[in-house]
């Protein structure tokens, strides 16, 4: 049986996969690396692409968003992004994130939303059906 | 006293509420066992993570990215609050927003001022009510959050930070400690202290690094911030989800005491109903 190399390929949100192999092929920031059982310790950014693992001659491929690949002796991590991560993007989600702060701040005279108001309105009912079961006990 | 009609109508209300309470109930457990295993799922990430970053800090102690370094609250501490986006969950909510103006008040005493970055509805209506200053929020993540739907109100508070607007950031939220507890838990995020690598990764080895160590760990420190951040929300999902099923399960309870004592009275109004029947034939007899 040919050497293996323990792979994890994990994100923030879950764990993508994780098992022996022969060896992983990625896009690092640099250009195309492929890690064989042994290599040096090794830490490097990836680009959106594929991560393709070998394995008994076959091959497995998974598509990340960028992240981060991490090799030691014997075994590699792969710290995945779950979206691509361009600055521009994560601006405009910053900008966005703001703005409905603004929003719930001036909405103050609207009082709150929708939803808010339904919730308040059930507990007011509820509070209204409390008090009048109280009164009616109290009755006998 | 209350006629049998009129028991009879607030029993059967009584006992529809109560089907919604344990309908709710069983929801809730179901979805708590979901985010219990969301939850284990982000563990893997945020340990690496951690891991990689103690062993660059260690590695490279003439780099000092900002947010590893020591810095004194002079001006204005940053807030992350996470609360659910629905009531109905008990305490939960109110129990973590007093906690936290418990805390601000002790910030602002000591003559600091406070932003807040408002995570889910119940965070975004209280600080909105509030004389403090809310810099960002996001609501309406539902069940499953994504972490990109955190990433913009997460960035709002690391660029204030960078750029020296606020001294320190926090984290806030509900700790998931069992089914029947749930811990207000407030985590300092910047600055961060690491701590030290395991054995393990403190042996005189370094990576080979590609670009190079700097820009790798400024993207790994944003990484994990996120993913501690993103942790945080998972967890309270889980805590929001126990306290519901936990104070559904009380209405429930208490709808069912209700019922019981409703029902012994309609019983004792029955009976005397019957008995003043039965007085009154065998008067009728009598009197024939």
């Amino acid at each position: 049986m040919a050497m293996t190399i323990h792979v994890d390929i994990v994100s923030a949100e879950e764990s993508i996969y994780s098992g022996l192999v022969e060896a992983v092929i990625a896009s690092a920031q640099e250009g195309e690396v492929g890690i064989y059982p042994r290599h040096a310790p090794l830490l490097t950014r990836l680009k959106a692409g594929e991560v393709r693992l070998l394995k008994d001659g076959k091959e497995e491929q998974f598509y990340i968003s960028g992240g981060v690949l991490e090799v030691q002796p014997h075994i590699v991590t792969i710290l995945a992004d779950t979206a691509l991560r361009a600055d521009d993007v994560n601006e405009a989600a910053a900008l966005e994130a703001k703005a409905a702060a603004e929003k719930a701040l001036n909405d103050k005279s609207a009082k709150m939303d929708f939803a808010e108001a339904q919730v308040q309105l059930a507990e007011a009912m509820a509070q209204l059906r409390a008090i009048e079961r109280a009164r009616k006990t109290r009755k006998h | 006293m209350a006629s049998g009609k009129e028991i009879r109508t607030q029993i059967a209300s009584i006992k529809s509420t109560q089907k919604i309470t344990s309908a709710m109930e069983m929801v809730a457990a179901s979805k708590m066992r979901k985010a219990q295993e969301r939850m284990a799922a982000t563990r893997p990430y945020a340990d690496k993570i951690l891991n990689v970053i103690q062993h660059l800090a260690y590695a490279n102690p003439e780099y000092r990215h900002p947010y590893l370094q020591d810095r004194e609250e002079k001006q204005r501490v940053g807030y992350i609050v996470v609360s659910s986006d629905r009531g109905l969950c008990g305490g939960l909510n109110n129990n973590l927003f007093k906690e936290v103006l418990h805390e601000i008040k002790s910030k602002s005493d000591k003559g600091l001022q406070v932003d807040i970055c408002a995570i889910g509805q119940k965070a975004s209506a209280f600080f909105s009510r509030l004389p403090v200053n809310m810099v960002a929020q996001v609501t309406q993540l539902g069940d499953a959050p994504r972490v990109h739907e955190l990433i913009g109100s997460i960035k709002v508070m690391l660029d204030a930070y960078e750029s020296g607007h606020i001294d320190s950031l926090y984290l806030v939220y509900n700790q998931f400690v069992n089914t029947m507890t749930q811990e207000d838990t407030f985590i300092r995020l910047l600055p961060a202290t690491p701590g030290a690598p395991s054995e393990e990764m403190s042996h005189h080895w370094d990576y080979i690094y590609e670009p190079d160590a700097k820009e790798v760990l400024d993207d790994l420190l944003v990484r994990y911030i996120e993913s501690v951040v993103y942790q945080g929300v998972v967890e309270n999902i889980a805590s929001e989800q126990a306290s519901r099923m936990i104070a559904m399960k009380n209405a429930s309870d208490n709808a069912g005491d209700l019922i019981d004592d409703l029902q012994l009275v309609y019983n004792k109004a029955r009976q005397a109903a019957i008995t003043q029947e039965i007085s009154e034939i065998v008067a009728g007899a009598a009197a024939v």
